[in-house]
């Protein structure tokens, strides 16, 4: 059956692209509820350059595989190379990708840039397998850590007599955060590699032992999304999960203290 | 040129075969015996590796159902019907390791390249033949150690396939992190040492014992392939080696090289008798750099061959000389040349300096320059062609499709930002499937129904392996189109019931059709099996040239004997791409065809 091969690649290419295009279309991102809608603009731009990219070769190459079929008498056509086609193509392509790394460099720098002043400042530490949430009180200072003194009942190794510790409010698996303040939260780990995921925040930042890494960004909406531990860190790495409660600004300060009494 | 001494110099070499079975089958230091080795061995880790897939997409699709039969098969894996945590962790780290290293590093190099280097440059062997079958020798137990690891106390390695640390270097921190982790770092030290054996070759062979007339720039794409993967693979493969050595010294001797200060496990610290820490001053994040070094290449050696087999195939069955054949070679050295600074862009949120994270992002993104001007060039190579649908071409045709689908995620995960969203998801997971697994592995397939005449002499039955093409095209995508959805929401890989969070239950649906559809494309790989070993002893016999294809392979006998040509090694007078040739006498002119009349080309 000469012909029917072409055809039927044809045909499963052009499925191929209605259907992924069709479901491209459905929302499939989270809400977002931080300051990081930057980041949604860059996937919706790489989506439809790409998009329009995969459609076009997709439908050139279904196109040519069913037309070019071999008939029988005909001769090929004879070329081997075509450089000033060639140069035009790749310097078009090399144009679009300066365009995509302008743009993700300086969104980069923007995600990475130092926090605002007034900042409210959190750590979260990761351990096999939950998060040890920590703010400072009102004296706005952490309390010291030191990890050989860490046990059972004190995870994070607080230091029980340092005067920065004795405000120090701790919550597991649960993190409250003020609408429309920003946050930098120093993200740390006692044992493995975990990695601090809020999906409806955009944020993602590994929990890398040994170091503590601040991230920074704004809680637009109020509500209760999700935390989960996005780093393979061990058997309950699935449930290493916990909740993340974006409370008014103005009701932040009782609200955590409810959940801190818990 | 000092090809007509060098040619000398190989025949001085040849041997005649050995008669006995053990010398000439088994310990054999033939080229094309060794690569049949290489590739059934790889079909064999595939196997293993690809029902280790199933049983990680049955878990990710019903992750509480009870599969008592399942229970029954892995009684070490389940608990009743139900999986344990660990056991899925060691089936995703082993899937990937296994994968990655004993199947689409191995089928595609050490197979294809063993079987096609002497035959494309015209050399009678590898330049060290008693080196080659040693590779292999090295490479049978660092398989069997890999595989051993799963019938040891606690289990196989579970630290995933990047064995990340501390997960990998504390022996409490996962079962599976003690003698399983010892077994995967003794099989990938043995795999690096028998990888490094089979480069030398391949490097010495393609720049040394090239037959007269044959220069690079009439190399066929699949040999210029070969031989960049081998000086990648020479080049990074070091860099895992010295970091496995390291991560045993860690685990064994109470070095620091990837533990910092102040690891707490379990709610115990790790200290020392006099209160200090056991660790002191490392960092997990060395390990990831040293890696990746060689991680990000790795992905390079797996997909070069198939690109460079694609274009061999495309080229015979359009029956069109290869459009832009220089751009084709100079994409393949900038794809490598990129290759070596591009690694950070794993470690995007891994912590380490934003300016890095810059650096990386640039080179990551520029690799969709040369990777566009080769998906062009086929393109155009396709363009007022006449293609023949044989099996190799719709499998080529198959690596074009997913080069395309897999590549422009691409530009989505290098930009680093983005990539803040996606990292460690599903996304990452489709991308990477499309692209490295599936487009080196439909070229795997493509290549071997192309050069199963050179294997055993007979050809593979069409409309059988046309049937495995479809069924693996559709399902292929099926499996691995939609985790860019999943992996959009936000679904993490690596999660043994994705349902405990909220936001990923509604996801459960697709997942489960992403489980069928990838139970159905593991069935279809029995075409595979069947087709192959019933072709290689009851296929039909194969002319010495069936495709009317122009390399050097084609001008010896299907199988070829011992030292390939029966008589002198023919003279290169052009590139392997002539079809079309307007006046010529045939629609192809073959490399070693004396010059045309009138012939301007080089």
């Amino acid at each position: 059956m000469r012909g029917m091969q072409g055809l039927l690649f044809a045909v499963a290419t052009v499925l191929l692209v209605v259907v992924s295009t069709y479901y491209f279309f459905k929302e499939w991102l989270p809400p977002l509820v931080s300051d990081r809608e930057e980041i949604d603009s860059a996937i919706a731009i790489t989506l439809l350059v790409t998009g329009l990219v995969f459609i076009v070769t997709n439908l050139m190459l279904a196109y040519f595989g069913w037309r070019f079929q071999d008939h029988a008498g005909a001769r090929s056509g004879y070329t081997h190379d075509n450089p000033r086609l060639e140069w035009t193509w790749t310097l078009i392509t090399a144009g679009i990708m300066f365009m995509f790394l302008f743009g993700a460099l300086g969104l980069w720098a923007k995600v990475k840039s130092p926090p605002p002043a007034d900042a409210m400042l959190i750590e979260v530490t990761g351990q096999q397998f939950a998060w040890n949430v920590r703010y400072p009180g009102p004296d706005g200072v952490l309390g010291k850590t030191n990890h050989a003194i860490a046990s059972q009942d004190n995870p994070i190794g607080l230091v029980a007599d340092d005067p920065g510790s004795k405000d120090d409010v701790l919550l597991l698996n649960s993190l409250y955060l003020p609408q429309d303040k920003p946050v930098r939260v120093q993200i740390r780990s006692m044992d493995v590699i975990h990695s601090f995921f809020l999906p409806n925040f955009r944020v993602k930042q590994d929990a890398m032992p040994g170091m503590t890494i601040e991230i920074w960004f704004t809680p637009k909406q109020a509500g209760a999304y999700d935390l989960g531990c996005a780093e393979h860190c061990g058997l309950g790495h699935y449930r290493m999960r916990g909740k993340v409660h974006v409370v008014a600004a103005a009701e932040f300060d009782s609200k955590l203290a409810e959940a801190a009494t818990q | 040129m000092a090809h007509a001494a060098e040619a000398h110099a190989a025949e001085a070499h040849a041997h005649a075969a050995p008669t006995a079975f053990i010398w000439r089958y088994v310990f054999s230091k033939d080229h094309k015996v060794i690569a049949v080795q290489y590739y059934v061995t790889a079909m064999i880790m595939a196997l293993v590796a690809g029902i280790l897939a199933m049983l990680i997409r049955i878990q990710i699709a019903w992750p509480e159902k009870d599969f008592g039969w399942l229970g029954a098969i892995f009684p070490m894996g389940y608990s009743g019907g139900v999986m344990n945590p660990e056991f899925y962790a060691m089936l995703f780290t082993m899937h990937g390791t296994i994968m990655v290293f004993f199947v689409m590093s191995t089928a595609p190099v050490s197979g294809f390249g063993n079987l096609l280097i002497p035959l494309q440059v015209g050399a009678r062997d590898m330049a060290f033949p008693m080196l080659n079958g040693l590779s292999y020798w090295t490479f049978l137990p660092a398989c069997v150690v890999i595989m051993a690891s799963f019938f040891v106390g606690a289990g196989a390695a579970a630290g995933g396939w990047t064995s990340y640390p501390p997960l990998s270097a504390l022996k409490g921190a996962i079962p599976g992190s003690d003698m399983g982790q010892t077994l995967w770092i003794v099989g990938m030290v043995l795999f690096i040492a028998s990888f490094t054996m089979g480069g030398l070759n391949f490097v010495t062979t393609i720049v040394n014992m090239r037959a007269p007339g044959l220069s690079m720039m009439r190399l066929p794409l699949t040999m210029w392939a070969m031989l960049l993967v081998a000086i990648l693979g020479l080049l990074a493969f070091p860099a895992l080696t010295a970091a496995c050595l390291m991560l045993v010294f860690d685990r064994e001797f109470g070095t620091s090289f990837f533990l910092p200060t102040g690891i707490v496990l379990n709610n115990t610290p790790l200290l020392r008798p006099d209160g200090t820490f056991v660790h002191q001053g490392g960092s997990p994040l060395l390990w990831q750099h040293l890696f990746w070094f060689l991680g990000h290449p790795e992905v390079y050696i797996l997909m070069l061959p198939a690109l460079g087999i694609t274009s061999d195939i495309i080229a015979t069955f359009c029956r069109k000389a290869l459009f832009g054949y220089k751009a084709m070679v100079g994409a393949m050295l900038a794809i490598s040349g990129l290759s070596f600074v591009v690694w950070g862009h794993h470690m995007f949120v891994s912590g380490m300096s934003p300016y890095l994270g810059m650096a990386f992002a640039i080179g990551t993104i520029l690799i969709a320059v040369p990777s566009g001007v080769k998906v062009f060039n086929w393109l155009a190579t396709l363009w007022q062609s006449r293609i023949i649908y044989t099996t190799p071409m719709l499998w080529a045709m198959g690596v074009v499709s997913l080069f395309i689908s897999g590549g422009l995620s691409g530009v989505w995960l290098g930009q680093s930002a983005v990539d803040i969203q996606l990292h460690d998801t599903f996304f990452v997971v489709a991308h990477f499937h499309l692209i490295m697994a599936g487009a080196a592995l439909f070229g795997v397939f493509g290549g071997t129904a192309y050069w199963f005449p050179k294997m055993f002499g007979r050809l593979m039955n069409e409309p059988l392996g046309k049937l495995h093409f479809w069924l693996t095209f559709f399902t292929y995508y099926g499996t691995f189109f939609p985790m860019h959805y999943v992996g959009i929401t936000g679904q993490m890989r690596r999660l043994y019931d994705p349902y405990q969070y909220d936001w990923l239950k509604p996801l459960q649906g697709i997942n489960e059709f992403i489980t069928v559809s990838a139970i159905i494309l593991g069935a279809a790989q029995l075409l595979f099996f069947v087709n192959f070993f019933w072709s290689a002893f009851a296929g039909k016999r194969a002319t010495e040239n069936p495709w009317n294809s122009n390399g050097l392979e084609w001008t010896t006998p299907s199988a070829p004997p011992h030292g390939n040509w029966p008589g002198e090694i023919p003279t290169v007078y052009r590139w392997p791409y002539e079809y079309g040739t307007p006046n010529a006498p045939k629609d192809h002119v073959m490399q070693h065809e004396p010059p045309l009349p009138g012939e301007h080309r080089d």
